[in-house]
């Protein structure tokens, strides 16, 4: 069993982003850039698949500028065996990046795509979905525990409320949540191996896919601020000011 | 111009995220649908078509949609599609299940946790944890949309919509529904409630999150919720989870009990309408959005606080 793993570079999850003054986005010159946390959870979890002797081979793709080469060495580096770049300059909305997966899952004949459940800088939630959709497969979204047996997985999803358990046939689509797995450490050793795998380049039209974004950004603005407010002496007075003053209790 | 809403639903009832969905769907214009797919939900039904401003309710029943799996419902909606202009789902983790798979099949776009509808076509919603507020304007000829709830008013109650049932779709066979584990409650639904309580890794066990935490959410009538850092410790269960990957709420009354106050959780609260925050460390960037902040140790002002309430 093949299992592809998409992974997105994306702004450090401590960073704290700023709004450039133009209004035109947000700015990222000069800011430190990670692998998307969830989609760490997701290579780890096709790593530990591959331990387990339940997948034969784990591929990483990234979708992105050329620097994307670095996001893919790290999940190489975690143990992926090999990498594919899908290059372009283009902004990439959820839609073609999940256009650009479904045409390397089927170039690679993946039986199971593992993606991260939200990519923390457009916290959009689309991309595995979509994924499913195109590829009319079934999906196992928010993922914490997943078994694959006799061909088929069994995955217990993060709902409202609680857990849910699904049964799923594969070829299948899976995403993250966070407690699924805690990521390994990556060594030095295994950085240094990481850099003589394969990594393979595809643009866009050589898949035949039409990246075109759909949605237009007019503007990114600062969030209304929140101002601090007081800080209180005691639980006293604490209480008399939720009654009297803030009127929020009864 | 019609607007379709998915009503988010246990069969017997509606949830409050389809009344703020239904809000949403009325700032977009025109007409307002709502399709409840589910299973004996003929109480659902009847529930949402009490939801005022919805012109009509469409009540898909079998046993294939019993539980809300993705495949099906979004066969269904994708069976009625081709008649809105606009299909809206609550940013709940039924709606965000569904609704990309839907956008995809229609080629279109989705755009996701609107906070605001500024026209037919442009949306605010955030990004980057909410450190950032986008404009959206979509090109495409069908709108698929989450609402983040907290964005909205709810809808009020007193329409009489008609019910019109759908035929429902066939199982997909792709997936199967084996069971769940929901944590039954007295205490209200965390993105519905007034008030909510939360805890910190502070606490420092699950005990000691129970044994402080769980009176003051008794004395308030209030929801209780955590850090990602208290679950990631194991001190509270995930779906309690208050923060950008988590629930994002906006209650009346928000009290962060030993919350530093990082930009993730930051992001699921900071709309609430009055914050309090005790914590110990002065420095703590909770106190940065706190109305009411306490400089103390939670272990005494808690039990403190719940004497004195």
């Amino acid at each position: 069993m093949k299992v592809l793993v998409p992974v997105k570079r994306v702004v450090d999850y401590n960073v704290k982003v700023r709004v450039k003054s133009d209004q035109t986005g947000v700015d990222i010159a000069n800011v430190k850039m990670s692998m998307n946390p969830f989609d760490e959870i997701a290579v780890e979890e096709a790593v530990r698949l591959k331990e387990k002797g339940l997948a034969t081979e784990v591929i990483a793709v990234s979708c992105g500028v050329t620097p994307c080469q670095e996001t893919l060495r790290t999940a190489m580096a975690i143990g992926a065996d090999r990498a594919i770049l899908v290059e372009t300059p283009e902004e990439l909305q959820p839609l073609a990046v999940a256009k650009l997966i479904k045409a390397v899952m089927d170039k690679e004949q993946a039986q199971l795509v593992i993606l991260g459940k939200q990519a923390i800088d457009d916290d959009c939630n689309q991309t595995g979905q979509m994924l499913a959709a195109l590829a009319d497969l079934p999906q196992a979204t928010f993922a914490s525990k997943v078994e694959i047996v006799d061909g088929k997985a069994q995955v217990t999803r993060e709902v409202d409320g609680g857990l849910e358990t699904i049964a799923i046939s594969l070829p299948a689509i899976v995403t993250t949540d966070l407690r699924l797995n805690e990521p390994r450490y990556v060594t030095l050793p295994n950085i240094m191996k990481a850099k003589k795998k394969q990594l393979d380049t595809f643009k866009p039209e050589e898949l035949g896919v039409d990246v075109a974004p759909r949605i237009k950004t007019l503007k990114v603005t600062e969030p209304p601020k929140r101002s601090a407010g007081i800080k209180v002496p005691d639980v006293a007075t604490l209480v008399d000011k939720l009654k009297n003053e803030a009127k929020v209790l009864g | 111009m019609t607007t379709l809403v998915i009503a988010e639903h246990d069969n017997a009832s509606i949830k409050g995220a389809t009344l703020n969905t239904v809000t949403a769907a009325m700032a977009c214009g025109g007409d307002v649908h709502v399709l409840v797919a589910g299973h004996n939900a003929g109480a659902a039904a009847a529930a949402a078509a009490q939801i005022a401003g919805v012109a009509k309710v469409l009540h898909a029943d079998s046993e294939a949609l019993a539980h809300g799996l993705a495949e099906n419902v979004a066969t269904q909606v994708l069976a009625i599609a081709a008649n809105y202009s606009h299909i809206l789902f609550p940013a709940t983790a039924s709606g965000k299940n569904v609704a990309p798979r839907v956008a995809a099949k229609l080629d279109v776009a989705q755009i996701s946790d609107i906070t605001q509808v500024i026209s037919a076509d442009t949306f605010e919603r955030p990004i980057y944890a909410g450190n950032a507020i986008a404009t959206v304007q979509s090109t495409d000829a069908t709108l698929v949309i989450t609402v983040r709830t907290t964005g909205f008013d709810a809808a009020a109650l007193g329409g009489s919509a008609a019910v019109e049932t759908l035929d429902a779709v066939a199982d997909s066979g792709k997936s199967r529904y084996l069971g769940s584990e929901i944590a039954k409650s007295d205490r209200p639904e965390l993105t519905a409630a007034k008030i909510i309580v939360s805890g910190g890794r502070a606490l420092g066990s699950s005990e000691k999150f129970n044994e402080v935490m769980t009176p003051l959410a008794d004395k308030l009538g209030a929801a209780l919720g955590a850090s990602r850092a208290a679950v990631d410790a194991g001190y509270a269960p995930n779906d309690w989870q208050v923060g950008q990957t988590g629930k994002i709420v906006a209650p009346q009354l928000y009290v962060a009990c030993g919350i530093s106050g990082a930009i993730q959780h930051l992001a699921g609260m900071k709309d609430s309408k009055v914050i309090v925050a005790i914590n110990k460390d002065p420095e703590a960037p909770i106190f940065g959005v706190a109305d009411y902040g306490l400089e103390a140790d939670l272990f005494a002002a808690v039990p403190e606080l719940v004497g004195k309430l």
